[in-house]
Parts: structure tokens; C-alpha cells; sequence
């Protein structure tokens, strides 16, 4: 046996021993970055939510100015503690549109009047099919959207109060 | 007390592993008469280490909360089973098994091994210990089973649900004692390596121990797949997963090496080749309990990330690898190959079946490790799934099964009987299973109808090593070999069967609604809450159905205590030709119930399959060991020849 062939295991060896260094020393972070950040939104057009409200479509959002798009539902519990967090940002000058997740408009209204409403317009996604589009796979989850319409942050889950700064950091970004 | 005494067996038995490498040492260097010596302290440390593990059982049965291990992992209310199988249902727990093990075998060694040289056997217990060693200081430094909590809390915080299943008890102990048995192959070559003594003797210590491992790992990947099927309730068998590929690598290169130690031991041929496998065999183990215990793969076996001993095991696997390698690469060189072969022989055959087997191999290690080489060289994130792993493993797996056919039928050295014409028959057999499902299931893909008809044609050609001769009289090991081989046809056809024929039904269902899967009409007839010792569960009664006669089953959904949490118990029923699998989820807002169903044809083949293959090894075992007491009382003077 040739003696490159006799120290080929332990070549092998020393590269994965390295590969696995590596990343016990630098910890996997579980967040997985958004393939969709830094693309244009997906043309859609949803149906109105609530008859009080206009509903969303991609051309409407971009308007110059950055806003977030919120994804949630009534049947939500995350969504309730979210809502107050939102009517801060919405407090602070935020533009917030929302989808309404396989859900009812009656059942919206009541979301709305029990919990509060931070929405400037809403859309009803019944089939989940913007969502989707939109590479969410849960609700809450919220994005920021360029004043062009581009997609710039995903936030997985309910916005905390401990998110504010970042969300607004995110939005100023986005100018 | 019970605790500080299993902490002070622990430590004493840490003591002898490290006495017991110096006398190793010494042994090579000088004429020391050391072989008694070993013998007796590998059995004292086999012995004091598994007095550790009984004390750790036994602080478990006791559910004796002041031990920190008891309280993270036990609960009084659990059934009493379970918190005897708690010990090794937990990190520290298991890795004090891993050892136990691992210095019993060597203590078996010690006391059975008559078959090696002397020197030999001493640089493989040595070895042996240096292993233990290592793991010893695993334990002592970074995972003390035996940790007190003061003052002791009243109940403990149980145990993952998953794991509340008579499947525990015997799956982990099971790849254990496969994994480390595989120790005892490493051990041997690594001490053959150093003394340069790589012969047909060292094959033939070998073997049994590779042989016992190599069935403990078939019959636990075939359990633990069983487990993971009706457990997880995915309706699905295997699943790629980096735990699940854990235990399959080792059990690749044990396969591998559990053929080519054959042309060792009977042709002397094969060596540098059967060193290396054995060393990657047991390095597979490592690497195995590594990715598991380290949890730096993303995995449904989700055990908790711990830098610290991950950097611990994984410097240890860098070692004794690392060792072995390197001996390897000095010593192999001085490696004499044995009796030549020809191109067409049992030799080249076997060589064949390694060379598939270790590309295999490769593909599961390159495909379970490569999220993190690009992770490391590009930064992006990805996970490799089953639609890599089927396509690249599966047509390879398929031209391997073919051979294994074939291959039986070779002599040794060249080609001296008319094979081809023996298998007209199976080729004969495969092409009607071709035309068969051709006419009948002219849908399928191409890879479950390629292994249907690879199925037939070894189920036909594995039982021809048979034919011929009286099969009464034929030797065991080759009774091993075909029930082996004609396991993995039933196993093929069973994986092939399923990936043709499932039909599944996923669907929201009112009590009282009927729904079709494959041949079965399926009617939800009630909801209803039941509950267990330590849980409490929504039941839903199924009436199932097909042509006459009907059957019911009850899934549940049950949601436990302590820990919090929900699973889903899936109602199994078993037919001659298939399974009937039904789970059902939560209630949506208008008083439906998720239900998901599957009609499996022919399913269970693959773990009858399994059990098929695990029973050819242990009669080839069982063959080697009358063999062995037959030999041991025809000649007294057996022993002193041996080690001759």
C-alpha cells in the first residue's frame, strides 16, 4: 500500500475533526435567516377582512415609507399579547397592515374590539395561500416592507415588548 | 450512601483502567510476565464498574430524589418500569452504560480470549483500557451520574413521554451493546497493529465479537425503527434522521467487516483492509455518541447542547482515532498480503460486497455531515433529507442486494463451479415479479419496482447455497447465511411494497363520517376522554372495515403531566398483508376531528425482514460456538497449542 493511501484516513480524520470544532465553538443559532429577504414582495390581492377597513394588496404597500405587515388571526393567543405591542409601534408612527389567517370577519371585529387595533388596513388570506406565498408557516409573524415594496426583515413569531427597539431599528434601516 | 458507593466503584475502576494501560506498556517494552496480571485487573474493573451502574439502578427504582440525575429525569407516579429504565434515559445515565459495557467486554476478553497470541492480547486489553479510561474521565469530570441535590426535593421532573414505552427499555441497551462490543474488534486490531501479529488466528478472535455486535445492531435499528413508527405517529419507518444515520454508519462498517474478516480468517488475505474497517467500525460508535450526546446536529432526537462535553467526547474521539490512524499509516506498510485470488471468486465477491458497502457508508456520513461542512466553508444554512439519501443509497443498495445472490456461490481462490447456470431459476423468478408488476401496478416508480424485483430474485438465489445438498447436514453458519440473506429479500420487499402501495388519508372527520383508504372504509364513530396513571388522553373509536367483517381501533392523543407534554399513540392493526395505521389530531372550531390514516401493504416485512437478519447472525454464532466446544473437548491440549 502506497503511503499517501495510509495517510489518507488521517487527512480525512483532521478535516472533519476541524468541521466539528468549528461548531461546537461557534454555536448553530436555530434562526434560520428568510429566503425572502431582500426580494419583492409576491404580487397578491386579498379580499376585504372587515367591512370597516380597505383591504391589502401588494401595489398598496409600497409607499415610500417602510411599514410592517402583520400576519394573524383571531383564533391566535399569541396574537392578544402581540396587539398591544403594535398599538405601541402604531403609537410611535408605524404604519401596520394586517392578514387575517383562515378567519371570519365577525370574529375579526371581535379580536379588534376586545384587544384593540393597530391595523390602518386588513386583509382575509381564508386558504392560507398569501401566507404561504409569503414563506410564513405560523402566526404571529410580521415583515418589514420597504417603501418599494422589497422585503427586508421576517420576524418569526409574536413581536415582545423587548423587540420594540430592534423592530424600530429594522424599520429606520429600511428608509 | 448508594450514590457515593457507585461514585467510589467508579473511581476505583478508573484507577485499574490506567494501571492496567501502564502494564500494557511495560509489556511491549520489556519480558515482563504480565498476562496474568491483566487478565485479573480487566475483570476487576469490568466487575466494579457494572457494582456503579447497579448502584445508579438502583437509586432509580428507589426514586431517590436527592440524586440530581433522579430528579431531572424520574417522577414518583411513574410506572415502576419506566424509572428502572429512566437510568439510561438520560445523558450521564447512558454514558455510564456506554462504560459499563465497554469494560465488561474487556473483562470477557480477559477471561474467553484464547485465540490471539499473547502479545496481541495484552496490547488489546490495553487498548481496551485506554478506551474505558477516557470515558471514565468523561463521566468523573464532565457527567457525574451520581451528583447529590441538598436539601433533596419531594418529587422528581419525570421523563420525556416519548420515552415512557417498553421500547426503551430494551432499544438503547440494545445499540449499546452493539456499539461497544464493536470496541473489542478496534481493541484487537489496534493491539494486532502494534505487535504486527495480522493473521487468520486474530480473524478468528474476532469474529464472534464482531458477529454478536453486528446482530445487537441489526436487532436495534430494526426495534428502533419499529419504535419510531408507531411512536412518533408520521406513519413512516425511517427517516434519515443524523440519530437514526448514527446508528446505521457503525452498523455498515460492521457489515462490512463482518465479511471481509471471512477472507482473513479462512484465505489470509484482506488484512491492512479488515484492520481499517474494524478501527472505523467502532470509530462510527464514537462518532455516533458524539453527534447524538453533543446534539450539534439539528435532529428529532432532541437532546440538549452542551459545548462542554461535546469538546470533551469529541476530543477524545480525535485521540483514539486519531491513534489508530496513525498506527495504521506506520504500520500497514508492514502488512504481508495474503494467498492470492482470482478475478472471479468468493474473494473478489466479498471484496465487492465491502467496496458497496463502504461507498454507502460514505454517502450517509457525507449526507449527515454535510449541512455542517457548507454551514462552515459558506455560512448557508441547509439540511440534507430522503430525497438524497433514496436517491444516491438506494439504486446502490439494490446492485448490493443482487450480488449478495450471487456472490454465496463463488469458490474461494477461482471460479470452479457453473454459477450462471444456478441462477437461472432467480432470473427466471425475477422476471415474472417484473411482469407481474408490470401487469398489476403498471403505475409505481422505478426504485420500489426495481426492488420488488430484486427482492424475488435473492429471496430465490439466497437459498441456493442450500440446494444441493442435505440440508441437515449442512455447517450452521451457512444455515446464517441464507435465513441472513434471505432476511434482507423479505426486508427489500417490505421497504419496496410500502414505497409502491401506501395509500394515506388525511382529513377533518365528524363522529359518525366514513372515509375510504386503499380498501378500507374507516367511520369515526366517538370521541371520548380516558386517561392513565400519569396521563390523560382524548380516544377516538374507529370502526374499520373492508368487505366483510370489521375491525376497531383507538388512537389517542394523550397530553402528560410531567413533563408537559402531547404525543399521539397510534392504533396499529397488523393483517397478513399490511397494516392498517390511524392517528388522530386535535378538534377544529366545528367539531371535527383530524384524522390521518395509511393502509400499508406488506409493511411489516421490513422488521420481519430485520429480525430475519439478526437471526441468520446468531445462527452463524450459534454455530461457531459448538463449534469451538466441540474442538475444546476432542483435544485436551487444546489451550497450550493456542498459544503456541
Amino acid at each position: 500500500m502506497s503511503r499517501s493511501l495510509r495517510f489518507t484516513p488521517l487527512a480525512l480524520l483532521l478535516l472533519i475533526v476541524l468541521a466539528l470544532i468549528w461548531r461546537l465553538a461557534t454555536p448553530t443559532s436555530t434562526n434560520v435567516p428568510s429566503k425572502l429577504e431582500g426580494k419583492a414582495l409576491p404580487n397578491f390581492t386579498l379580499a376585504e377582512a372587515v367591512p370597516s377597513k380597505p383591504t391589502v394588496s401588494a401595489a398598496d404597500l409600497a409607499t415610500g415609507e417602510p411599514r410592517i405587515v402583520n400576519i394573524f388571526a383571531s383564533w391566535c393567543v399569541p396574537c392578544v399579547s402581540e396587539v398591544k405591542v403594535l398599538q405601541e409601534l402604531k403609537g410611535r408612527g408605524v404604519a401596520i397592515d394586517g392578514i387575517a389567517v383562515r378567519d371570519k370577519p365577525q370574529d375579526i371585529v371581535e379580536f379588534l374590539a376586545r384587544n384593540g387595533d393597530p391595523y390602518e388596513r386588513i386583509g382575509s388570506d381564508p386558504q392560507s395561500q398569501v401566507q404561504i406565498s409569503l414563506g410564513s408557516s405560523g402566526v404571529p409573524e410580521s415583515f418589514i416592507v420597504d417603501g418599494k415594496g422589497v422585503i427586508r426583515y421576517q420576524h418569526i413569531g409574536p413581536i415582545e415588548q423587548s423587540d420594540v427597539p430592534m423592530i424600530l431599528a429594522k424599520l429606520e434601516q429600511a428608509r | 450512601m448508594i450514590a457515593e458507593a457507585g461514585l467510589a466503584a467508579l473511581w476505583l475502576a478508573a484507577g485499574l483502567a490506567a494501571f492496567q494501560f501502564f502494564l500494557m506498556i511495560l509489556a511491549l517494552r520489556s519480558d515482563v510476565e504480565v498476562t496474568r496480571a491483566m487478565r485479573s485487573i480487566a475483570v476487576v474493573q469490568g466487575t466494579l464498574t457494572l457494582v456503579a451502574f447497579g448502584m445508579l439502578l438502583l437509586v432509580f427504582a428507589r426514586s431517590d430524589m436527592s440524586v440530581e440525575l433522579v430528579f431531572a429525569n424520574s417522577n414518583s407516579a411513574k410506572p415502576f418500569i419506566y424509572k428502572v429504565a429512566g437510568t439510561w434515559g438520560n445523558h450521564e445515565g447512558s454514558m455510564l452504560m456506554w462504560v459499563t459495557i465497554l469494560a465488561v467486554a474487556g473483562a470477557f476478553v480477559a477471561l474467553f480470549s484464547r485465540r490471539t497470541g499473547e502479545r496481541t492480547l495484552i496490547a488489546g486489553l490495553g487498548s481496551q483500557a485506554l478506551l474505558a479510561l477516557g470515558f471514565y474521565a468523561f463521566l468523573l469530570i464532565a457527567s457525574n451520574p451520581f451528583a447529590r441535590l441538598s436539601p433533596a426535593p419531594p418529587d422528581g421532573q419525570g421523563l420525556n413521554p416519548l420515552l415512557q414505552d417498553p421500547g426503551l427499555a430494551f432499544h438503547p441497551p440494545t445499540l449499546y451493546l452493539g456499539y461497544v462490543g464493536l470496541s473489542v474488534a478496534f481493541s484487537l486490531a489496534v493491539g494486532a497493529l502494534l505487535t504486527g501479529e495480522v493473521d487468520a488466528r486474530l480473524a478468528r478472535a474476532m469474529r464472534p465479537w464482531v458477529l454478536g455486535a453486528w446482530i445487537l445492531l441489526t436487532l436495534g435499528i430494526t426495534a428502533g425503527s419499529y419504535w419510531a413508527y408507531y411512536e412518533l405517529g408520521w406513519g413512516g419507518y425511517w427517516f434519515w434522521d443524523p440519530v437514526e444515520n448514527a446508528s446505521l454508519m457503525p452498523w455498515l462498517a460492521a457489515t462490512a467487516l463482518l465479511h471481509s474478516i471471512n477472507v482473513l480468517a479462512a484465505r489470509g488475505a484482506l488484512k491492512a483492509w479488515t484492520m481499517m474497517l474494524a478501527v472505523i467500525a467502532f470509530s462510527m460508535s464514537m462518532v455516533g455518541t458524539f453527534l447524538v450526546r453533543s446534539g450539534i446536529l439539528t435532529s428529532v432526537h432532541a437532546f440538549a447542547i452542551d459545548p462542554e462535553r461535546g469538546t470533551f467526547l469529541l476530543a477524545l474521539l480525535s485521540i483514539y482515532v486519531g491513534a489508530a490512524f496513525i498506527l495504521f499509516a506506520v504500520r500497514g506498510a508492514t502488512l504481508k498480503e495474503g494467498a492470492p485470488f482470482e478475478l472471479v471468486s468468493r474473494e473478489s465477491g466479498l471484496v465487492v460486497n465491502n467496496l458497496i458497502l463502504s461507498v454507502i457508508l460514505g454517502i450517509v456520513f457525507l449526507g449527515t455531515l454535510y449541512p455542517l461542512f457548507v454551514e462552515a466553508v459558506s455560512g448557508e444554512k441547509l439540511s440534507v433529507g430522503a430525497p438524497y439519501f433514496n436517491a444516491v443509497a438506494g439504486p446502490l443498495a439494490l446492485v448490493l442486494a443482487v450480488l449478495v445472490g450471487i456472490g454465496p456461490l463463488l469458490s474461494w481462490r477461482r471460479e470452479r463451479r457453473p454459477v450462471l447456470k444456478q441462477l437461472r431459476i432467480p432470473a427466471l423468478i425475477a422476471a415474472t415479479a417484473l411482469a407481474i408488476t408490470i401487469i398489476l401496478a403498471p403505475g409505481i416508480g422505478i426504485l420500489p419496482r426495481l426492488g420488488l424485483v430484486v427482492a424475488a430474485f435473492l429471496a430465490a438465489a439466497g437459498i441456493l447455497p442450500l440446494v444441493g445438498r442435505n440440508p441437515l447436514r449442512a455447517p450452521l453458519a451457512t444455515w446464517g447465511m441464507v435465513v441472513a440473506h434471505f432476511g434482507i429479500a423479505v426486508a427489500l420487499a417490505g421497504m419496496a411494497a410500502n414505497a409502491a402501495f401506501t395509500s394515506e388519508r388525511l382529513a377533518i372527520a365528524k363522529t359518525g363520517e366514513t372515509l375510504s383508504v386503499g380498501p378500507w372504509l374507516v367511520q369515526l364513530q366517538d370521541v371520548t376522554p380516558t386517561a392513565g396513571k400519569n396521563w390523560t388522553a382524548i380516544e377516538a373509536q374507529l370502526r374499520a372495515s373492508r368487505g366483510s367483517g370489521a375491525v376497531t381501533l383507538k388512537p389517542q392523543t394523550r397530553y402528560f403531566s410531567d413533563p408537559p407534554t402531547e404525543t399521539n399513540e397510534a392504533a396499529i392493526r397488523t393483517f397478513w398483508n399490511g397494516q392498517l395505521y390511524t392517528v388522530v389530531g386535535k378538534s377544529d372550531s366545528s367539531g371535527g376531528w383530524q384524522l390521518r390514516l395509511w393502509w400499508k401493504p406488506f409493511v411489516t416485512l421490513i422488521w420481519l425482514g430485520g429480525a430475519l437478519i439478526a437471526l441468520g447472525g446468531a445462527l452463524a454464532m450459534l454455530g461457531r460456538l459448538l463449534r469451538m466446544r466441540r474442538r475444546q473437548g476432542a483435544s485436551v491440549d487444546w489451550r497450550r497449542k493456542s498459544y503456541a
